[in-house]
Formats: structure tokens, sequence, C-alpha cells
């Protein structure tokens, strides 16, 4: 076994409100009020990541699970504790992913394409592949900013599941979709998983944090409140009593 | 073929094995030198700029000559003819445009720039990528345009008689040197700043004015020269000037009756050292501007 993530003793600090106006800091100054205020989003936050395991990063809005996907692709870095990874980085941190809302979609999609690491013959040899995942058909020339949130959400997963990476993080993708092109995503997502790459996957939905990953991690307020076996990490999260929502196929429906 | 490291281990076929690959931190590795590896993403970004920039629009890329020339005009008939100083300096409406070509390379490089890593949010945010890449694209594009400006400039010297000389070609080369390399230095620091505080874009505009007013643009550089004798090296001093006037030696004076006499009255001495020295100067400043931005870089996804 290989180690494929290691985060060790990771804490981030974010400042509550950065842009302040030259009038709001001399009223602060005078009436001796604090200005900056900051908090942790993450604290104290260690686990190590075999390659080819799938984890489901689950927990309540704002509890800094998109945070620690962007420490671990790199896009921030920690403000105590390290962070390392092997091999290259895919993916999709919210549906948006990097779009220019004037490019067309086949401008994006090579774009995109680029910034994750493909070359430019990587690109042509797969473009087809990707628009066909897609599947925005006769939209592929018009501009993305006159897309659907599903169509962007598509066209971005579509080129993070072509890249040949070693983890493949994905960042509640699937909450705009809709359900034909949900379960084509969950089938890709399986395949990528059973080729033995790593991944991270955020979902609100058990269903298919169960069906994805064999291992979840709970963030509660910046803490890893719970890792282990994914039963187990539903349970906990208690997401599992809601009467409504297991036995239906809606696996992926909850995937707010 | 490949762009970027590190290599994933599924290009290379079963068994799946990532244990030669190192364990390492994911951030993009950064700086100028990172930029120009990942080349195709970076000529990526300068397309996109182009095409967005004359997009919806039925001349497209004709713009940029248009634009260029009604202002080579403009200055035609105001300087040279109602204001009158075509009768001192001849052909001085060349003399102007010269000095425009190096401005807005400049002004475009170092505004543009500014606003390059805010207005490409979507992708800092969500994708490592060496963030020096927007403000070195935005100096690409600027340059891109000042190619349809040489041209007009070139046609138009051609027209009155100018003909290459190679001190003059290589001052040219200096002078778009000395603009490329300044302008990525000062749009390095002021694209990061800029995303702690958006004051800095407003700052640049000002900057800009007094850039067009601080070269020997729509004024000789005699004038100064006259009017404040030795001091007059002090405003050497400013490499935009020296890029200005490089490129006035190269095409203006060429297109006068007596090329010789007007290098001699108009241009200073030494003007070709003069801009290498600039040159220099300007890659200390991108020396200087390449670490403070490795400082605040850590921070910007978070800021924006
Ligand atoms: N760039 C930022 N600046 C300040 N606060 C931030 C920033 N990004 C996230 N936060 C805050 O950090 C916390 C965790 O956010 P996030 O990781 O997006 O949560 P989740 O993805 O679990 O919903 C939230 O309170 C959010 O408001
Ligand atoms: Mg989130």
């Amino acid at each position: 076994m290989t180690t494929s993530i290691v985060v060790d003793g990771v804490a981030k600090k974010f400042t509550l409100r950065y842009h302040r106006t030259l009038k709001q800091v001399t009223v602060a100054a005078v009436r001796r009020q604090e200005l900056s205020n900051s908090f942790w989003a993450l604290q104290d936050v260690s686990f190590e990541v075999q390659q080819g395991e799938s984890i489901g990063l689950m927990g309540l809005n704002g509890s800094g699970k998109s945070t620690l996907l962007k420490l671990v692709n790199g896009v921030m870095r920690p403000d105590k504790g390290s962070v390392l990874t092997r091999g290259r980085i895919a993916g999709l941190i919210a549906a948006r992913a990097g779009f220019h809302p004037q490019l067309s979609g086949r401008e994006n999609i090579y774009l995109n394409a680029a910034v994750q690491g493909m070359s430019e013959a990587e690109t042509k040899r797969k473009f087809d592949d990707i628009v066909d995942f897609a599947d925005i058909g006769k939209f592929l020339d018009s501009q993305v900013g006159h897309y659907s949130s599903g169509m962007t959400a598509r066209l971005g997963f579509s080129v993070a599941v072509h890249v040949d990476s070693d983890i493949f993080l994905a960042d509640e993708v699937l909450a705009v979709g809709d359900r034909p092109f949900k379960k084509k995503c969950m089938e890709r997502m399986q395949e990528i998983r059973d080729s033995g790459r790593t991944i991270f996957y955020v979902s609100h939905a058990p269903g298919s944090v169960r069906k994805m990953c064999d291992r979840v991690i709970v963030l509660e307020e910046g803490r890893v409140g719970f890792d282990g076996p994914t039963n187990a990490g539903i349970k906990y999260l208690k997401y599992d009593s809601k009467p409504d929502e297991d036995d239906t196929d809606d696996d992926l429906g909850a995937d707010i | 073929m490949t762009d970027v490291a590190p290599r994933s281990a599924s290009a290379e076929g079963e068994p799946y094995d990532v244990s030669h690959l190192p364990l390492v931190a994911p951030a993009a590795t950064t700086g100028l030198l990172e930029v120009f590896r990942r080349r195709y993403l970076l000529r990526l970004l300068v397309r996109r700029e182009i095409s967005a920039r004359y997009q919806a629009s039925f001349l497209g890329i004709i713009w940029s000559y248009v634009n260029p020339f009604t202002q080579f005009l403009l200055y035609y008939f105001i300087l040279g003819i109602v204001v009158g100083l075509g009768s001192r300096f001849q052909n001085f409406a060349v003399h102007v445009f010269c000095g425009l070509v190096i401005v807005s390379f400049f002004t475009e490089t170092f505004n543009a720039g500014t606003r390059s890593i805010v207005g490409n949010k979507q992708l800092v945010q969500k994708l490592a990528v060496p963030r020096e890449m927007f403000p070195v694209a935005s100096m690409l594009v600027s340059g891109y345009h000042v190619i349809p400006q040489l041209v007009i400039l070139v046609v138009v010297a051609l027209f009155y008689g100018w003909t290459p000389d190679p001190v003059g070609m290589l001052g040219l080369l200096v002078a778009l040197l000395i603009v490329g390399t300044l302008g990525t230095a000062l749009a390095l620091l002021f694209s990061a700043a800029n995303v702690f505080f958006r004051d800095f874009s407003q700052v640049v505009n000002v900057l800009t004015n007094f850039v067009r007013f601080g070269v020997p643009m729509i004024y000789p550089y005699t004038l100064v020269s006259e009017r404040f004798g030795p001091v007059a090296q002090f405003y050497l001093l400013n490499p935009i000037a020296d890029a200005v006037l490089l490129v006035q030696r190269a095409f203006w004076v060429g297109t006068t009756d007596d090329p010789a006499e007007y290098t001699r009255l108009h241009i200073p001495d030494h003007i070709l050292t003069i801009g290498l020295g600039a040159f220099v100067g300007s890659a200390v400043v991108l020396v200087i501007g390449q670490l403070v931005f490795s400082r605040l870089e850590n921070k910007i996804p978070e800021r924006l």
C-alpha cells in the first residue's frame, strides 16, 4: 500500500471581512473596536489516505469541506501543519470550476484541460469523448455564460474525469445535474475508483456515499468529528434517520 | 509532450502503482520560470484574451488597425497642421506615434496586468495554477497589439522615405524589451496588491496619466534638455522615456530630410547604451516584483 494523501495537523485561518473602507477603519479606530476578526475554518485535521481508497467527506454547510479540498488540490496552503499528495490531482471544486463565461464550450474545454495539466495532444485525443460525456450537443460552440448550471457542471465534470489523475476530487458536483447525468457520473466515479485511483467525494447524500465510499470523514466546525467506515459515519451524522430518503431510488437526489 | 509534472501513474498502464511518484506539497510550483514551462496554458490564456476582446464584433481584428491609424491621423492634423509644430519639427506626427506605440504597450500591460488576477478569480480560486501566469499573459496580449501599430508605423515611415538601419532596429528591440520587462514587473506587483485592495487599479489609472506626459511623446526631448540643461539626464532615468527615444531614433529621425542632424539635435547621445542600462534596471525591478509577488501569493486565493 502506498500513501496517497497525508494531512498532518492542518489548520486554516480565514478573516471574516477583508475589504473595509477608509471610513470604516477610521470609525473603528476612533471607537477602539477590533478591526479584523479571524476564525479557524480548519483545525487539527490529520489523516492519511492510501492509494485507491475512496473517502466520503461529509459535514454540515460551512464545516470546512471545500476548504479542505482546496488544501488538497493546492489552491490554498495551510496556515499550520502540512498537506502532502502523491501524483496528479484532478477534479471539480464546485460546479462552475474555472469556466470563462464569454468563451464557447469548446474553448473552455481546452482551457480547463490545460489548467488541469493536460497537453494539447492529449486534449485533442480525448476531445470527442469529453464532448460525448458532457452531452451538450449543439451548444458546444455557444458561450458558456448562456449554459444552464447543470450544463456547466456536466462540462466541468466531463473534463475532470478525462484527466489522467491519481487523485480525484469531487465537491458537491452532482448537486445540479439532472438524474440521468447523476447516474452517469456515479458510474464513471465508480470506474475511477475501481481503476485504483484515490477519490475524495463531498456529498450530503448518504445513498451515494454508501455506494461510492469505503470510508467517511465527517468535519464538524473544522475538526474531524468522525473517521471510519461508511455506515458508521452516516449513522454518526444521523442522516440515516430520515425515513423517506434511503429506500427510494433517490440515492442521489438529496445531493444538496 | 507533457506540460506538467507530476505525471499520473494511470497514464502508464497496469498495474496501477504510484509508489514511484514523490509525496509532495500539492500547491503549484510558482515563479516566472514555471509560467514558461507551461507555455501551452499560457498560449491558451493569451488567445482567450485576444478573442474575447474582439468577440461579437463584425470587423474583429481590423479594429486593432483602425484605432491606431485614426490616432495617427488625429495627431497629424492637430499637432502638425492646427498647432503648427510641423514646421519646426518635421513629421511631428511620426514623433508622437513612436511614443504612442511604447506608451500604449506599457499602459495596457500595466492596467490589464493589474486587473488580471482579480479578473481571473474563477480560475485562481479553484485550480492550482502558477498565478504569475495572468500578469504575464496580459503583457503578451498587449505586446500582440503592438504589432498592428508597428505595421502602421513602418508603412507611414516608408511613405516618408525612411529606410531601416541596424542600430535603429536594435534600438527598437531594446525598447520593446524594456517595456515588456518593466510592464511585467509592475503588473506582478500591482496585480497581487489589487487582490488585497482594489484601490490599486485606480492608482494605476492615475500613474499611467503621468507616464503619458513623462515621456517625450507630445513634446520633443529637445525641450527638456533646453529647459533643464544637465538636470535633463535625470529625465533619462525613466526607462519608458528611453524606450520612446529609442523608437524615435529607429523611425522618426529616418523620416526627416537630415537624419544625422535630427539625431544629433533631438536624441540624447549614446541612447542605445542608456537603453541597455534601462533594460538592466527593468530586469532588476522584475526580480523585485517576483520576490514580492511570491510573498503575497499565498493569501491570494482566499482573498479574492
Ligand atoms: N476565502 C474565504 N474567506 C473567508 N472565509 C471563508 C473563505 N472560504 C471559506 N470561508 C469560510 O470557511 C468556512 C468553511 O467553508 P467551506 O469549506 O466552504 O465549507 P463547506 O464546503 O463545508 O460548506 C465557512 O464558514 C466559510 O464562510
Ligand atoms: Mg462546500
